[in-house]
């Protein structure tokens, strides 16, 4: 009675993730097998497979040239919030200041409002100021809440470290600058990377906000939500799958190369 | 997604002191988000209170505050909703994500950094694709529908799309990361000894969950439940695509009249209520829950 309650209560919990799983994948399975819908017009009915689709990504009016927006957009606004991140990062783990606990404030609250507030606030100040939308509001925006998320990020990998490794390097007689160039900077750089990944998927991704600032320029999120109500052609899902396998093969081959070093450090 | 950050761990003794240079560091960066978020933020205090001018389209600053008093109750209805949908969306991503972070931290091994990167995972392949994915497949056309009609479980004039479930399943789903995430996040800094403590003072396997387990991880639960609520609550864009006109959310009726009749004024103040809103209760909220890990 007692195994079988066991065994009962172990798989429960496997079951419960199954679950949990399939529910985080079933859009996603979706997506990827309607891509390869031999459709007419809107992928809306399966008609049939085919490679079509995958081999002409671009073969639909406007996808492209979205598509190629969000990623610039995304490179852009990834560089500029990752280096400002990074910045305010090393301010907080690495220094005693005054005003310490309003920035962490200002750092938070960005977070803590809901896109809308976000997206409302810059284009109510935007059209004040009288600023044409397009391109660079966009990329304004999301430097803006990405800079958050990079600071959070970067802060994590920098409290995490050893600061004997430091002390040692300054041992060695490192000055301030060697070591952090030769030391804490390289310990710190999988945790930058780590936060531009996640800032360029957010920016990649971001709806709202890009809704509101975006004037007449499309990124690949605006593309599908104006072309959903018309009949949505598969290449949007093979680029969203695309997309998606890309992403996991990066993280999954960065976990790789973290995993080897660590056992070759040990 | 990573939220919770830890006051206490603030300046440690080894820090540098009186210096200049952390100013020079924050300055760029900080300087971005006063003109880009604080800024706005106070944009839209003031343009609320402006009323018509002259001009179609045009409003003049005429510190009509009574605005907000008018815009609250001419979409109360909208505000009772999303909080209502955000509240039932996030107890659903709870019971969800509960047992899926409990089982990565605790029952899967060598699996356990693969399946963390599953369930980030649908986060790649796009937001909007997704929702757009769950109206079909919940649709008229789609598996289920289909499955259930033929079954004459539900007859083919009902809709499953279109309605109040609908809406919630889209919300639940798309924050479901962000409650796994932290929950995992303080499951996984639990140590099994005190488990084993617990056991070992003849607490069956209930007991220890209940008693041990959970208030461990209230940290993650709360982190968790904010991040789920606060963009569940300000969201539009399920609402749009799984919802009804009756199923319209406060989102809905900001982005319309921003983007559609362009009643600013309005709209503004809508924004700065629904922020000032949640900002109340995230506070009520952390108060009770007695955690002091968020900033």
């Amino acid at each position: 009675m007692k195994t079988l309650t066991r065994w009962f209560s172990r798989n429960l919990i496997r079951i419960y993730m199954v679950i949990g799983f399939t529910y985080l994948f079933i859009p996603v399975a979706y997506t990827f097998a309607f891509s390869f819908n031999d459709y007419i017009k809107s992928n809306l009915v399966w008609r049939g497979f085919t490679w079509n689709n995958w081999k002409q990504p671009c073969g639909v009016l406007d996808v492209c040239p979205a598509l190629g927006n969000s990623i610039k957009i995304g490179l852009l606004a990834t560089f500029i919030a990752t280096i400002l991140g990074t910045l305010i990062a090393f301010a907080l783990g690495r220094y005693a200041f005054r005003g310490r606990a309003a920035t962490n404030t200002l750092i938070f609250l960005p977070m803590a409002s809901p896109e809308l507030v976000l997206g409302a606030s810059l284009l109510t100040i935007f059209l004040n100021l009288g600023m044409n939308l397009g391109f660079w509001t966009i990329v304004i925006a999301h430097v803006m809440f990405c800079i958050s998320f990079v600071v959070v990020t970067v802060k994590a990998r920098i409290a995490s470290l050893d600061p004997r490794l430091e002390q040692a390097a300054m041992d060695l007689y490192a000055n301030e600058r060697e070591t952090f160039r030769r030391v804490t900077f390289p310990l710190v750089a999988p945790g930058i990377a780590g936060a531009a990944l996640l800032a360029f998927s957010l920016s990649f991704d971001d709806f709202i906000i890009t809704n509101f600032n975006s004037g007449t320029t499309v990124t690949f999120p605006l593309y599908v939500y104006t072309h959903a109500e018309r009949g949505l052609p598969a290449q949007a899902n093979v680029i969203g799958s695309a997309m998606f396998f890309l992403a996991l093969i990066i993280v999954v081959l960065g976990q790789v190369v973290s995993a080897k070093r660590k056992v070759g450090t040990k | 997604m990573a939220a919770v950050v830890r006051t206490s761990g603030g300046a440690t003794a080894e820090m540098k002191k009186k210096s200049l240079v952390p100013y020079f560091l924050l300055a760029p960066g900080l300087l971005w988000l006063a003109l880009f978020f604080v800024a706005p933020i106070i944009t839209l205090v003031s343009t609320a209170t402006k009323t018509s001018g002259a001009g179609i389209g045009e409003f003049v600053q005429t510190y009509r505050w009574a605005n907000y008093w008018d815009a609250l109750t001419g979409a109360s209805a909208q505000f009772g909703r999303s909080f209502l949908y955000a509240f039932i969306a996030t107890l659903l991503a709870l019971a969800i994500a509960y047992p899926l972070a409990y089982g990565i931290a605790f029952k899967s091994g060598k699996y356990k950094n693969i399946l963390l990167v599953l369930v980030v995972a649908p986060f790649f392949c796009s937001f909007i694709l997704r929702t757009i994915a769950w109206k079909q497949i919940l649709g008229q056309n789609g598996p289920v529908f289909r499955t259930l009609a033929d079954l004459h479980l539900i007859s083919n004039t009902t809709h499953i799309t279109a309605s109040v479930p609908a809406v919630i399943i889209g919300l639940a789903y798309n924050f479901l990361p962000f409650m796994t995430l932290p929950l995992y996040g303080s499951l996984e800094r639990i140590d099994p000894r005190v488990l084993e403590a617990s056991g070992d003072l003849y607490a069956n396997a209930f007991t220890t969950f209940r008693r041990v387990t959970v208030p461990l991880s209230m940290p993650g639960v709360v982190a968790g439940t904010l991040l789920t609520f606060i963009p569940a609550a300000g969201d539009y864009v399920n609402a749009e695509i799984l919802g009804n006109p009756s199923t319209k959310m406060i989102g809905n009726v900001i982005n319309a009249q921003f983007l559609n009749t362009q009643d600013y004024p309005t709209a503004a103040a809508l924004s700065f209520i629904l922020m000032i809103a949640i900002s109340i209760m995230v506070m009520i909220y952390v108060r009770k829950a007695g955690t002091e890990e968020l900033v």
